[in-house]
């Protein structure tokens, strides 16, 4: 026999071990399964291939993909991750650990876990966080179902027309198979409106409503007077925020919502594709017990020394089975590791000026491409790294020669407006260049 | 391990800074949002150097347990080994910079079809989508394409799905959040199963089944034929759990035993490491005459898990047609030797040839007397910890009480085995010796039992400074 790196067993292992068993083949370990089952004919997959030939296939795919310097955002942001961070995160002790279902040779992920939690209690200013979801859009959807948990008798949920698009995709599609009935809440000049939340509100079946801190137009929200009015009707208010803006901008804890939910990824997750990244989850600490996933609490061993356990699991599906809160078994707790070491080294100084940057860079792009003419004004509200613009020039044309131009931006959205995203990592010079090649449309 | 006792933020002093950014040239920033739009509360975050950032995060690491520490036999987890190319695969450049809309990803898009091919033969099933991001994100998933096959055909009475007792917790879970109710079907005393008992629960309002096979107790349960034939014949469709995947790797495919949607788990049967609890990936295949159906289902933001796809591309291309039968085989082999080289030591339920894993009920001799109280399954498991081993799943499936489930995968050594079977055997003489001192165990983690229930009690669940 050939031999393979990843399995130990030579024919003297094999003859040992099925001696034992009182089998004279591995065959004979599958005689329970019906002959008809068993795979014959082989598998039509490539041949074993060695280390260097799996690299060097990766590498040849890799090279096929274009490495822009990316303009657009649209739910993945492109900020820079400092070397610590994944240099940490491929610690096999992280890397190739379990769920912490022992705590006592667990501390590790349970401290990091306590740590993540705790930064994004400050961070959204709630009071409790979660150990982490998959990824944004699907804790849009738990948080969906954890307003329904939260408010009795009631059964609709509102999204705000400010969502990302795939956002309240994922949403509708968990509503739609666990019965859901959604409504939305218009925008109005660029705004999730007061008023049309006012009317839908008033039907007295509203249960949550789930509005963005940041819109999918950049802006951002004003929410004078909407906790007050979803509180009135008995009802919860979730906020899809962008963690890193929440460094500066008005928090959910300080709008007084509920539950604040979004995406880890700009906290130094590389695009990647689309993951994987990390879905956060805070709320309130009245509807902790409403709460879906992993939460790690503090206590003491035997002897009295502080450490670190699961708690709270009365919530979840390996206890309560189909009356749990949620189906969620896992998180994505090394990317909770991810973005806990990030916010470690940036502290609060570190993501004011990311913010800062990437106010800067936006606000300098945004002038300087209306200045060509080009564009028109879509909204005045205030933004922060994101904005879209009327394009007086064809979009797909815009998009043609900023990717002739190693550029990835003026993404289409579907009101025919271009968005544009500027974060810390994108220079003046990469701004200018991008302008330049705007002229030429 | 040694314990390590600080917070990071514990090791915070104002002034101290882990970062360097370049200057803002812009002459503009901040400054210019409006006041009522600006944060208020100050940031909770610490300050602290590099070097203290990199130092903390090690000791915190010397506190864990990984697949790299040592033997991990994890019942229903298959923590095999990570191989190391995938994680070199996954960090590449022209991967990571990647942003998920944009064009010019040929490379990318090469990776998702070759992929999606290869889990195709390897399953028997037509076509992938990689959106779950986990196991019980695909359990979801899967049940929603069984609802939306039904819907389409305007057959809306269906709304229950069988899951066997001895089920993952996540399938009845799943079921509930896809709007489905859950019957339970009853194993048999061989503990497959009850094909008698599932007949009078099929009829017109069952939408499918879902099971895993080989199941909980690694057992294959070797009726699916007729299960398969009677689940069809009421008009319902079979979802198939893949987390128990590993021993048909390369032996059996689930299409061929007549499963319509299936999920695997990419970090179990396809070696991407656990990450202490993510990030997974749980894609979802369908047989052909579902396929159109998959576009239709959007459950994650882009296109899943790309990271962990890459790594199980790199597994299978390094495995092979030559090898990937093999793994399932091993896998069974190093179960089934460990069940027959402690099975006077442990009571095993039932004796049958196991698959990938197998359950026992407890100890034969738990050393309890007049006097005193009898080792626990959970005191064997901690004591076990003690001697450098992870410990096995426990007090699941929930059939037996004392459950205690062993799961060794094919990448650990005869020798390995060989040494975890010697301290099973000795734990299992301390405790018929001293039942006490297992229950004070373990004795050399850096800590000892926690305190769950004032964990619970009196939740802290943020630094407080």
């Amino acid at each position: 026999m050939a031999g393979f790196s990843y399995f130990p067993h030579t024919e003297d292992d094999i003859r040992t071990m099925l001696e034992k068993i009182g089998v004279s083949s591995l065959d004979d370990l599958y005689a329970d399964v019906p002959p008809q089952f068993i795979h014959k004919g082989g598998y039509d997959l490539p041949d074993a291939m060695s280390e260097q030939q799996v690299r060097d296939f990766f590498e040849d795919l890799a090279s096929r993909n274009t490495r822009y310097k990316i303009f657009a955002g649209a739910g993945a942001y492109d900020h820079y991750t400092p070397a610590v961070v994944p240099y940490i995160t491929s610690r096999s002790e992280f890397l190739t650990a379990y769920t912490p279902y022992q705590a006592e040779i667990s501390q590790g992920t349970l401290r990091y876990i306590f740590e993540y939690q705790s930064m994004i209690c400050s961070l959204t200013g709630m009071d409790v966080s979660n150990a982490s979801l998959y990824d944004g859009p699907t804790a849009a959807a738990e948080a969906m179902k954890m307003a329904l948990a939260c408010t009795k008798k009631k059964t609709r949920v509102l999204l705000s027309k400010g969502l990302l698009p795939q956002v309240s995709q994922v949403v509708e599609t968990y509503a739609r198979f666990h019965g859901v009935p959604l409504g939305y809440v218009e925008m109005e000049k660029g705004r999730t409106s007061l008023e049309s939340l006012k009317a839908q509100l008033e039907a007295g079946d509203v249960a949550g409503v789930i509005v963005p801190a940041l819109n999918r137009f950049g802006i951002i929200e004003d929410y004078t007077g909407f906790a007050e009015a979803v509180h009135e009707a008995k009802a919860v208010v979730v906020e899809y925020c962008d963690p890193s803006a929440l460094a500066v901008i008005k928090t959910p804890g300080e709008w007084d919502f509920d539950i604040a939910v979004g995406d880890g990824q700009p906290l130094g997750i590389p695009v990647c594709f689309g993951g994987p990244y990390v879905g956060f989850m805070a709320c309130r600490s009245d509807y902790v017990r409403k709460m879906p996933g992993r939460i790690v609490g503090q206590t003491v061993d035997a002897d009295g020394k502080r450490c670190y356990v699961l708690t709270l699991q009365a919530r979840e599906q390996h206890i309560r089975r189909e009356k749990a809160t949620s189906n969620i078994c896992s998180n994505e707790s090394l990317m909770a590791l991810y973005v806990t070491v990030y916010m470690a080294l940036m502290g609060p100084e570190g993501l004011r000026q990311v913010n800062d940057l990437s106010y800067a860079g936006a606000h300098y792009l945004h002038d300087a491409l209306l200045a060509t003419g080009k564009f028109e004004e879509a909204f005045t509200a205030p933004f922060l790294k994101e904005f879209v613009l009327n394009p007086l020039v064809s979009a797909e044309a815009l998009q043609k020669a900023l990717a002739a131009a190693g550029f990835f931006g003026a993404l289409s959205t579907e009101e025919g407006y271009v968005s544009f995203c500027v974060t810390e990592k994108r220079t003046r010079e990469e701004i200018d260049a991008l302008v330049a090649a705007v002229k030429e449309v | 391990m040694k314990y390590y006792d600080k917070l990071i933020f514990e090791i915070s002093k104002p002034g101290r800074k882990g970062y360097t950014l370049p200057a803002n040239g812009y002459g503009r920033g901040l400054a210019e949002l409006p006041e009522g739009l600006r944060r208020g509360e100050p940031l909770g975050l610490p300050e602290v150097s590099e070097p203290d950032v990199v130092r903390h995060y090690t000791n915190l690491s010397q506190m864990n347990f990984g697949v790299d520490t040592g033997f991990y036999p994890l019942g229903s987890c298959t923590m095999k080994y990570n191989p190391k190319i995938n994680e070199e695969v996954a960090a590449m450049p022209g991967f990571i910079g990647l942003h998920p809309l944009q064009d010019g990803a040929d490379g990318a898009k090469a990776v998702i079809e070759g992929l999606d091919k290869a889990l195709a033969e390897i399953t028997g099933m037509a076509k992938f989508t990689f959106e779950p991001c986990a196991g019980a994100h695909g359990e979801l998933t899967g049940l929603m394409i069984m609802r939306s096959y039904h819907m389409r055909r305007g057959d809306t009475a269906r709304t229950k799905v069988i899951v066997p007792d001895s089920a993952h917790g996540t399938n009845p879970a799943s079921a509930a959040v896809c709007g489905l109710e859950v019957v339970e079907v009853k194993s048999n005393a061989a503990g497959l199963v009850d094909v008698e008992d599932l007949k009078p629960l099929l009829g017109s309002d069952i939408a499918g089944i879902m099971m895993t096979n080989p199941n909980t107790l690694g057992l294959f349960e070797k009726e699916i034929a007729e299960i398969a034939s009677l689940v069809h014949g009421c008009g319902g469709l079979l979802y198939y759990d893949g987390a128990n995947m590993n021993p048909l790797l390369g032996v059996v495919r689930p299409g061929d035993m007549g499963f319509d949607i299936m999920h695997l788990n990419l970090h179990k049967t396809f070696s991407t490491p656990h990450g202490g609890g993510g990030p997974r990936s749980g894609p979802v295949g369908v047989a052909a005459h579902l396929a159109d159906l998959l576009p239709t289902i959007k459950v994650s933001g882009f296109h899943g898990n790309f990271g962990v796809m890459l790594r199980a591309y790199a597994y299978i291309l390094m495995l092979g047609r030559q090898n990937v039968a093999l793994a399932g085989k091993y896998a069974t082999l190093s179960a089934n030797y460990i069940k027959e080289s402690l099975k006077d030591c442990y009571k095993l339920p039932i004796p049958s040839v196991c698959k990938h894993e197998f359950v026992f009920d407890g100890l034969v001799n738990d050393g309890s007397g007049p006097e005193r109280e009898g080792a626990t399954t959970l005191d064997v498991a901690k004591r076990l910890l003690d001697f450098g081993f992870h410990a096995p799943t426990i007090y699941f499936p929930l059939l037996f009480h004392q459950a205690l489930m062993i799961e060794p995968t094919e990448t650990e050594s005869l020798e390995t085995i060989d040494a975890f079977i010697g301290v099973m055997r000795e734990i299992a003489a301390e405790a018929a010796a001293d039942p006490a001192m297992l229950k004070a165990a373990p004795h050399c983690a850096p800590i000892r039992r926690p305190d769950e229930t004032t964990a619970a009690r009196q939740p802290i669940l943020k630094y407080q400074p």
